[in-house]
């Protein structure tokens, strides 16, 4: 495309400054990081003597370690056994099109919209009655049943649209539903599959309002949930909560960097199928 | 659907006698309680993903519909009120305070952002398409994959007495409208709202970006012998092409707006006094601080009406007639 040479230096010019914004809030907070603990250091600027110690007291005091172990261990727990669960129903609903597909499939789209405020009352009393408060458990168990929505409409617009040759001259061969399911189409569905596991692991270490009611304990919680926390307590010694955010910042930003493509088109994806 | 399903009806009758001699073999006609076998399996497949959905969101959604029909502190009996707690959610200043907030959210969590992220995909795609594109939309999708409690945190810094916003204006010669901008009863608001736009624009601009690179250029080089403008291009081609991202866009960003909560807890707490309470964190102060569980689950009921009724009509209008 032609483009007058004006027109290019003022489109970039805007970029420039566009990227400087998005990007001038994280150089903030970690300069602020970098001051003395206890005071209270200026917008964007460097400190004369860094205080790089203040990220090893952070990564004490937050209990990072165990934060990061909390955190994974609910991604472990919620993610397989929802990719498992919500591509069998997908599967059933979108390919074997079983009597009552068309009402399961409204049921789930239902959930699609839900607010997580709309539940949380009740998941609180719920998760009470079930002895599982306090635990991940209780982050966990309702996580995977708030995924199932989505999850299940995203399988489901995939199947729905693999030709159905496939599955009849497997049928003809003799599979058995479990086989066409775990042999032929599981495999072929890889793509989906990985797109949605990256999409529920985000969303999973990022939820906040679950951990906050469900869990009392920091290191039970999600990443994001730890953060609030941490929050709370030092929400007066600006330096040590700036390294503490970046610190918690920082396995997410790595590893966007690292899968950013797959996790930018996994994101659109996800937004454009709901 | 149900037209795919039809047209796939031919092929199996023609495979029909060896299917059904398969069949045979695996006893998949033999039924139970009048069953299919198929069918069976097929719900099987099913019922882990319903079951999860309907212990842990279908069964409270019913039940927060139960409580907003009672008072109750939680732990006491619970007294039968009817409709009464939906009359003060309507009623009550503070409460009707928060569904107004919701929507004033809204201009800064989904018109600034599609607005602005449509300007901004366009001019990617005008003048940065290698690297520079790359890189900037990069940078952009950042504050999408962050918690929002970090960008809560970050932001509650900038915003505060001396943080970058004011060191800026100070250095600009605004040093006179400095203020703690998330703490002041006239600003605290919008300010919130500027967060979700740094949020939410780099999301919309990757989007937006996306449905143009689908858009013939062909369209676009005869417009230009007809002699159009970048801003009737826009307008003409542009825009119209992109309406089912515009939509996806809209929608994604009206929920944020309606069911914010992350951002809004750590910025300001709702506060000051009750300038930024939106629905969700007002929910979580009735429930968990002021145990008015009734009260609170009455207020989630219109807030989970209230996203249908704005989203249902937006789907209708950007999938329309391609379906």
């Amino acid at each position: 495309m032609r483009v007058a040479r004006r027109e290019l230096y003022a489109g970039r010019a805007f970029l420039a400054v566009l990227v400087a914004i998005t990007i001038l809030p994280f150089l903030s907070i970690f300069t602020t990081a970098l001051y003395p603990s206890g005071t209270v250091p200026v917008g964007l600027s460097w400190p004369a003597d860094p205080q790089w110690g203040n990220f090893l007291e952070a990564f004490q005091v937050a209990n990072m370690r165990a934060l990061l172990a909390s955190s994974v261990f609910i991604v472990l727990a919620v993610v397989p056994l929802s990719l498992v669960i919500s591509t069998m129903a997908g599967f059933a609903i979108g390919l074997l099109r079983i009597p009552g597909a068309r009402f399961l499939l409204l049921l789930f789209i239902f959930g699609l919209t839900l607010p997580f405020e709309g539940i949380i009352t009740p998941l609180y009393f719920l998760a009470r009655q079930m002895g599982i408060l306090n635990t991940r458990l209780a982050i966990v168990l309702p996580l995977i049943g708030l995924f199932m929505p989505f999850a299940v409409f995203w399988m489901r617009a995939h199947f729905a649209n693999m030709p159905s040759e496939i599955s009849e001259a497997a049928r003809v061969d003799g599979a058995s539903t479990w086989d066409l399911f775990w042999r032929i189409h599981v495999p072929l569905a890889r793509a989906p599959i990985a797109s949605l596991g990256i999409l529920m692991a985000v969303w999973a270490w990022n939820q906040f309002l679950l951990a906050l009611v469900l869990v009392e304990d920091p290191t039970q919680r999600t990443m994001a949930g730890a953060l609030g926390a941490f929050q709370g307590h030092y929400a007066t010694d600006i330096p040590l909560l700036s390294a503490g955010t970046v610190l918690i910042l920082l396995p997410t930003l790595i590893l966007f960097i690292v899968f950013q493509r797959h996790v930018i088109a996994a994101l659109l994806q996800g937004s454009v199928k709901g | 659907m149900t037209q795919a399903a039809d047209e796939a009806e031919p092929a199996r009758a023609l495979h029909r006698p060896r299917a059904a001699a398969a069949d045979r073999r695996h006893g998949r006609r033999t039924s139970f309680l009048g069953v299919r076998r198929q069918t069976l399996v097929g719900w099987l497949f099913v019922m882990p993903a319903l079951g999860f959905y309907a212990v842990f969101v279908l069964q409270p959604m019913l039940l927060t519909v139960q409580y907003s029909l009672y008072r109750w502190d939680g732990v006491g009996p619970a007294t039968w009120v009817g409709l009464s707690n939906y009359v003060t959610v309507l009623s009550e200043p503070k409460l009707v305070e928060t569904l107004f907030n919701a929507f004033r959210l809204v201009l800064f969590f989904s018109l600034a952002p599609v607005a602005l992220g449509l300007v901004t995909a366009s001019v990617i795609y005008r003048v940065a398409a290698g690297r520079l594109g790359e890189v900037s939309r990069t940078v952009l999708f950042l504050p999408q994959v962050i918690p929002l409690v970090a960008a809560g945190i970050i932001w509650g810094r900038l915003l505060s007495l001396s943080g970058l916003i004011n060191q800026a204006l100070t250095a600009i010669g605004l040093g006179d409208i400095t203020r703690a901008w998330l703490g002041d009863f006239d600003t605290a608001l919008p300010a919130v709202g500027l967060i979700g736009i740094w949020v939410l624009l780099g999301f919309c601009t990757v989007l937006l970006l996306t449905g143009m690179s689908k858009i013939d250029s062909a369209l676009y080089e005869s417009a230009r012998l007809d002699g159009a403008g970048w801003f009737q291009e826009f307008r003409a081609i542009t825009v119209p092409s992109l309406r089912y991202e515009i939509g996806v866009c809209v929608t994604v960003t009206i929920i944020a707006a309606l069911a914010a909560f992350d951002i809004v807890y750590v910025a300001t707490g709702g506060g000051p006094g009750n300038a930024t309470a939106v629905p969700g964190i007002q929910i979580y102060i009735l429930a968990f601080l002021e145990r008015q569980v009734g009260l609170a689950s009455a207020l989630a009921v219109v807030l989970v009406i209230l996203v249908l009724l704005v989203i249902l009509p937006i789907q209708r209008l950007s999938r329309g007639d391609d379906q």
